[in-house]
């Protein structure tokens, strides 16, 4: 659904976007992780054919941006860092307006804008001015707005920076609603911790480059090397005559613990408790270390910027 | 077709819904409307009773035509507000991505502000004039001819559409309302004196020049859509550089494409100076044709207007002019009178004045002026035949050895703005309206340092120290 190849932009002598490749296939999620400033607004921007890339190419919903961009800002929705909300009207009239710009019928327009302004709890507020309206509602709104023509394509800034952990949930919610029904999403956010939920491929973009791209397995491993696991005890156990598996390396040992390394999770870890089990040490749990989207994003900045602040 | 102007369309609406809804334009178009009408009423009443005590009937009769145009414009005027935030206002307020997101074509959304940007004036203007012709009837006084009131409708709308046109240009290429406001003088103040000139040909009463005026104003407005049009680029539109006056890269851009990287004088005119030109030769063609017409046009004017007014002057008078005529070719008058620095800097002075006038025009202005420097030319001939002189020696001898250079300088100077006009108003994807103009004006230097400028010398030197001469060596004797 979202495809590109050297994507490019130039501004004078400033080069905001740097040979971006990404591919999104249909019902997936991709997260868009970069500083402010780092090209993520230039290349959604790109992608909705509001800017010519000046090297590369990009395909949306099966439209080149270049050639079909009446067509790919047909088939996206999108929703920007500012909210584009006309405040003297209000919610339904909003809704209509873009309802109508998006070719809807009046039976589909109504029964959109009513489930979406329902869904999102703005019905009892749709016919008040959007002026008047909180700065959580506005997002709410404008969401619902990029959602309306029911589009294959959405690109996301920031869905839920401006709302209350309730109304987050909610969207978070609808996100991976859409995502379920095949829609393909690009989401930008600085919040790692819903990007950890609901990405299926993580970007992360400093200065027009990527970084990195790939599921947040693939970061984990490729930022902060490969997995570790830590084996509790019930009690001491002496695990001298331990011979581990292949692929799997000792770290620590304690009397009531086990610290290792795992070249294969999926495969060595079966091994390693077969092991144990069959020299009957008491184990009481097997877990991986915990390692978040924002150590693997605080690590990969700091090795791009060269600087040693991550512990 | 109604497919393709339904979205302009319900912009358009949505954005007039918008604008009603929001006091601080309503309030003072409802003012001027309402009230300037009752005010220019007064003001007609008190000036018709001071004329008529004066028995100056005819002045009063083609005031009302001239309160009418006023009363019209007013409206426009503050209404232009509208138009001129209708990009930038968006912009400012944040709400022109989701528009530019929307599966428009660019001249969709653009005649959607066009639209919207001149309804209200027109409106406001139309209303404003209704009530004001009720009042002067209900008074008494005469209203304007039919066709003349015609003529004032049209007026009225060639003035909004050109003046709104204008503002949707600043508005799409401005970063800021308040930079757009500040640039709406360049709008109002052309257009008042636009309108002065309309003033002095309502109160002049030729209806022939009243309908020239109203073509102008149209093409003008249709010149400026073009514009607007060609240049709106959603890209430029969003981009945050475009808001910063950059004097060194303004310079440095010219530089470039004016030097073009050349290291000789001899390599620049080769690698430089020959495509600029090139590119500027149909422009030269179609002003051949314009100097051709400009000439007849001088001939003709002068054999249909002097003849007459030659035929009823006094024998005397004719004799006097005659005279003048004869002692033309008198070296030592003729050397006092030229010099060679005062000649070149005036066709200098004619050169830089067209560029100047096609800027703001298209070159409309510019080939105007070069319209009527030709014209001349043509006027002068006729007016040297009708005294019954030897206008074909005369020419030869005192026009041609520096007309050869002269009138090719001018000509050039006349292609080189056409083609500046030409290239502002045809769309350029990838640059920005400034590039545009910068690289036009680049070209512009280059003909005139390149080509005007070495004609003219030429020209005024052998205008001072030899065309007096041959013009006495063939008529003197």
């Amino acid at each position: 659904m979202i495809e590109t190849h050297d994507l490019s932009k130039q501004f004078h002598d400033f080069m905001a976007v740097d040979g971006v490749d990404l591919s999104v296939k249909e019902g997936q999620i991709l997260a868009l992780l970069g500083q402010n400033g780092a090209g993520k607004t230039t290349t959604v921007r790109m992608l909705t054919a509001l800017l010519e890339p000046s090297r590369g190419w990009a395909r949306v919903a099966g439209y080149d941006v270049m050639k079909n961009g009446h067509d790919v800002r047909a088939s996206v929705g999108v929703l920007t860092e500012h909210h584009g909300l006309y405040m003297r009207m209000n919610a339904l009239e909003y809704l209509e307006f873009f309802g109508r710009v998006y070719g809807l019928s009046p039976s589909m327009r109504k029964s959109r804008r009513d489930n979406l302004l329902e869904y999102f709890g703005l019905a009892e507020a749709a016919k008040r001015r959007i002026g008047e309206y909180s700065k959580g509602m506005r997002q709410k709104l404008a969401l619902a707005r990029a959602m309306m023509h029911d589009p294959g394509v959405l690109l996301l800034d920031e869905p839920t920076s401006a709302m209350d952990p309730e109304s987050a949930r909610l969207v978070r919610d609808e996100i991976a609603r859409l995502k379920s029904s095949s829609r393909t999403i690009v989401l930008c956010s600085h919040n790692l911790t819903e990007v950890e939920a609901l990405a299926d491929m993580i970007a992360i973009i400093y200065r027009g480059r990527i970084l990195l791209q790939g599921t947040l397995e693939e970061l984990k491993q490729k930022a902060l090397g490969l997995p570790e696991y830590t084996i509790q005890f019930a009690g001491a156990w002496d695990a001298g005559r331990l011979e581990l598996p292949k692929g799997a390396e000792l770290l620590e040992k304690t009397a009531t613990s086990l610290k290792v390394r795992v070249e294969a999770p999926r495969e060595v870890n079966p091994q390693i408790l077969k092991i144990l089990s069959s020299q009957s040490a008491p184990v009481m749990a097997f877990q991986e270390e915990a390692r978040t989207l924002e150590q693997v994003y605080l690590k990969i900045m700091a090795d791009a910027k060269g600087s040693m602040y991550v512990q | 077709m109604f497919n393709k102007l339904q979205p302009m369309w319900l912009v358009s609406m949505r954005e007039l819904r918008d604008q009603f809804r929001d006091w601080r334009v309503l309030a003072p178009m409802v003012v001027l409307t309402l009230g300037f009408p009752f005010l220019m009423n007064v003001f007609a009443n008190q000036t018709v009773d001071f004329l008529n005590q004066f028995g100056a009937s005819l002045i009063v009769e083609r005031f009302v035509p001239f309160s009418v145009m006023i009363i019209g414009f007013f409206p426009i005027t503050v209404s232009l507000v509208v138009a001129l935030e209708s990009f930038v206002g968006e912009k400012e307020r944040g709400t022109i991505e989701p528009l530019l997101n929307a599966p428009f074509d660019d001249w969709q959304l653009y005649f959607a502000k066009l639209l919207v940007g001149a309804i209200t004036p027109l409106i406001a203007s139309y209303l404003a004039t209704g009530l004001y012709l009720v009042m002067i009837h209900r008074e008494g006084i005469a209203l304007p001819a039919p066709v003349l009131l015609f003529q004032l409708l049209l007026l009225t709308t060639a003035h909004a559409v050109l003046m709104v046109s204008a503002a949707i240009v600043i508005s799409a290429q401005s970063t800021s309302v308040k930079a757009a406001n500040l640039l709406a003088s360049f709008i109002v103040i052309p257009v008042a004196i636009l309108m002065q000139g309309e003033a002095v040909m309502l109160f002049w009463g030729n209806e022939d020049v009243i309908w020239m005026a109203i073509a102008g104003v149209t093409i003008i407005s249709l010149l400026l859509i073009r514009v607007g049009i060609a240049h709106f680029q959603r890209e430029f539109l969003l981009g945050r550089e475009i808001d910063v006056l950059n004097l060194k890269w303004m310079w440095d851009t010219f530089w470039s494409n004016f030097r073009g990287g050349a290291q000789s004088v001899g390599a620049w005119y080769r690698k430089v100076f020959a495509p600029a030109f090139r590119r500027t030769l149909p422009a030269v063609f179609l002003v051949v044709l314009v100097t051709g017409v400009s000439v007849w046009m001088g001939y003709d004017w002068v054999q249909t207007n002097v003849s007459d007014v030659l035929a009823n002057a006094p024998a005397e008078e004719v004799e006097r002019l005659k005279e003048n005529f004869r002692e033309l070719p008198d070296l030592a008058v003729l050397r006092g009178q030229i010099n060679a620095p005062f000649l070149f800097f005036n066709n200098t002075r004619a050169v830089a004045l067209m560029l100047l006038a096609g800027l703001f025009s298209f070159s409309v202005l510019g080939i105007l002026i070069y319209m009527v420097n030709i014209a001349l030319i043509g006027g002068l001939y006729a007016m040297l035949a009708l005294l019954g002189m030897p206008a074909a020696e005369i020419y030869l001898a005192g026009v041609l050895p520096h007309g050869i250079l002269e009138i090719p300088a001018l000509l050039f100077g006349g292609a080189a703005v056409l083609y500046v006009g030409a290239g502002i108003v045809t769309p350029q994807v990838g640059k920005s309206m400034g590039e545009v103009v910068i690289e036009l004006l680049a070209d512009w230097a280059k003909i005139f340092i390149g080509l005007i400028l070495p004609l003219l010398a030429a020209a005024a030197l052998i205008e001072t120290y030899v065309t007096p001469g041959i013009l006495v060596w063939a008529l003197g004797g």
